[in-house]
């Protein structure tokens, strides 16, 4: 294992601003791992920790294949995870809408730029990722659909979904659109949690990264090979939303089967406590995605199905 | 009259409203509409003087008004209200949510909603102020898409800059794009910082949206001849300036002025060793039409963009 830092600028005030790496194997550059970017992905950057020992054992076993490197960087933004801060402490913006960066540009496309520039050659990329809305996943590789994502590969890691996602404008700046556009075969990989850590969760994603590598001829790993994962498109996905704002009582948990009718939660009057709405499966399925912060808006949607 | 264009409850005893203030000549609705939006970002304040001064203007001599006006300043109510410059526990910037969806989550839901009501307006202007960070002469920025419709608008509108800009993906989620692209003509406005109002800038956009209102047909009133606007759309003839150092910076340069090649803009300093770590100097003759206006920087903020080119005379 070798740790070098792969992007550096000063600050006024605080510390150097630092983005580490820790490189495993030599050779040619068959895959690169991303744990957090914004500061509120302890998850991520937790899950990545895993897999930095992990990778340092099975290196030291002489587990690594010849010619094969690995990168592993836990967190491409120290700086907003030390203050609790999600974005760029500066000035708010989101380094994983800055892909591919520009050298000579605004300080977080600059980091963009010097992230960029060190993980845009690998064959294959893995990002663990976040969503904006606070809730809980069932683990899945998800891939934007660029005519780039490579599903077949997706499937090596075992996971119990693959998620496709068709970019929206937005999209066109992130790190993950970006790899597959640098012909990267680029994954976000999504355990259940971001701001607290699942222990459980981290384990599986470890291991769904260890599968991937093995069956890419990468290192030598035995486990089990996890899920026949099933592909979902995430248009196919069936949103439940809330039609009232209030406290949320989450009665189901992600990876329960319901179903149709059945009570996913309830809206409840923060003063009185009554009743505002019984939120009910619309059909019978898989609960993918549940919110699980304790206030509700209305129009928001705190469940997905498959 | 104020209406309700979008609502959506919140958790505890509180309902989120989106208001309009309609003007029309004898309270009904008819003639051309102009509408005058501001606010999707919590944190520029700037349009919030323009609506008050037009509508102050247009009230003192009603009988003037000849088509309906359609004031919003606040599309983003929580933020403004919050010193938030997106959509507060959202974390979300509102003007990358266009054009919504009726069936989405909340913010989508307003989003489309905005869309929805804005659309069929002849002339919509989106009224901006920057952010807390950089400070910007009167200018309008077009999409190079919708140059040949929106150029023509832009000059009538008092202001000193029209900046035309290439395609961006990522800004198809704008207000403007989404308006723009269904066929409401929509002007972005950027003048003065956020957070803070600058009455000189606002008194002449007033006197620009109200000579847009005469060549729309829909004022009467006495406008002023408006002032002819710099207008770049060659990319090359923008200079940008971003911090080499992190620190203090501390500009020289006033904005809106002509400056020299080897004018100094500005210092980065550093108050704790007492040094300057960089001299800003103006790399090019040019035209100052942004200045930082918040001190700290990082390696990479922008500090100044400067015009220079044919444009410049």
């Amino acid at each position: 294992m070798r740790q070098s830092t792969i992007f550096e600028i000063s600050s006024l005030y605080r510390d150097n601003f630092r983005v580490s790496g820790y490189t495993f194997g030599n050779g040619e550059k068959a895959v690169c791992v991303l744990g957090s970017i914004r500061g509120n992905e302890i998850q991520q950057i937790y899950t990545c920790s895993l897999l930095v020992e992990r990778l340092k054992e099975l290196e030291e076993n002489g587990a690594i294949h010849a010619g094969k490197k690995i990168l592993v960087i836990p967190s491409g933004n120290p700086y907003s995870m030390n203050i609790s801060k999600r974005f760029w402490p500066t000035d708010n913006t989101d380094i994983n809408r800055m892909f591919p960066g520009y050298h000579l540009g605004e300080t977080t496309q600059r980091i963009a730029a010097g992230i960029f520039e060190t993980v845009k050659d690998y064959q294959n990329g893995i990002q663990l990722a976040s969503f904006y809305m606070p809730g809980n996943f069932m683990p899945h590789v998800r891939m934007m659909k660029t005519g780039f994502e490579d599903v077949e590969r997706a499937r090596e890691f075992g996971l119990p979904y693959i998620v496709l996602r068709t970019p929206r404008p937005y999209d066109t700046t992130t790190l993950n659109y970006n790899w597959q556009i640098w012909e990267t075969h680029a994954y976000s990989l999504y355990t259940t949690t971001t701001e607290r850590i699942d222990p459980k969760s981290a384990a599986q994603a470890v291991r769904a990264m260890l599968n991937f590598m093995a069956q890419e001829g990468i290192l030598d790993y035995r486990s089990h090979k996890g899920y026949c994962s099933e592909v979902v498109d995430d248009r196919d996905m069936r949103s439940v939303r809330t039609s009232k704002a209030g406290i949320f009582e989450c009665c189901v948990e992600v990876g329960d089967e319901v179903k149709q009718g059945d009570i996913l939660a309830c809206v409840r009057n923060p003063y009185d406590g009554s009743m505002r709405e019984k939120i009910q499966a619309p059909q019978a399925g898989t609960i993918f995605f549940a919110h699980d912060a304790p206030l509700v808006y209305e129009s928001t949607a705190v469940f997905k199905m498959v | 009259m104020i209406t309700t264009i979008a609502s959506a409850g919140l958790p505890v005893d509180e309902t989120l409203r989106i208001q309009k203030h309609r003007v029309s000549p004898a309270g009904k609705d008819c003639g051309k509409r102009i509408s005058i939006v501001t606010g999707i970002h919590g944190d520029e304040l700037e349009g919030q003087f323009v609506c008050y001064e037009l509508l102050r203007r247009i009230y003192a001599e009603k009988e003037k008004l000849t088509g309906t006006v359609d004031v919003y300043p606040a599309m983003n109510p929580l933020g403004i209200d919050s010193v938030t410059r997106g959509i507060p526990a959202f974390d979300l910037d509102m003007n990358r949510i266009f054009p919504g969806n009726m069936d989405g989550s909340m913010t989508e839901y307003l989003a489309s909603e905005i869309i929805r009501d804005l659309s069929g307006s002849d002339l919509c202007l989106d009224i901006h102020a920057s952010n807390i960070y950089l400070t910007e002469i009167p200018q309008i920025r077009i999409n190079e898409l919708h140059r040949n419709t929106l150029v023509p608008l832009a000059m009538e509108s008092n202001i000193d800059f029209i900046w035309v800009h290439g395609a961006n993906t990522v800004l198809e989620s704008t207000l403007a794009y989404s308006l723009n692209s269904t066929g409401t003509p929509t002007l972005v406005v950027e003048m003065g910082v956020g957070m803070r109002i600058t009455k000189e800038y606002g008194c002449q956009l007033v006197e620009g949206i109200l000579n847009l209102m005469r060549v729309l047909g829909i004022w009467q009133g006495e406008t002023v001849p408006v002032r002819q606007p710099i207008l770049s759309d060659r990319a090359e003839d923008v200079c940008f300036l971003n911090a080499g150092e992190a620190g203090i910076f501390v500009k020289e340069a006033m904005h809106g002025s002509r400056v020299e090649k080897g004018q100094m803009i500005g210092q980065i300093i550093d108050p704790l060793a007492g040094k300057v770590l960089e001299e800003v100097l103006s790399p090019v003759d040019g035209f100052l039409f942004t200045i930082r206006e918040y001190p700290v920087v990082d390696e990479g903020s922008l500090m100044a963009r400067i015009l220079t080119g044919g444009a410049v005379k």
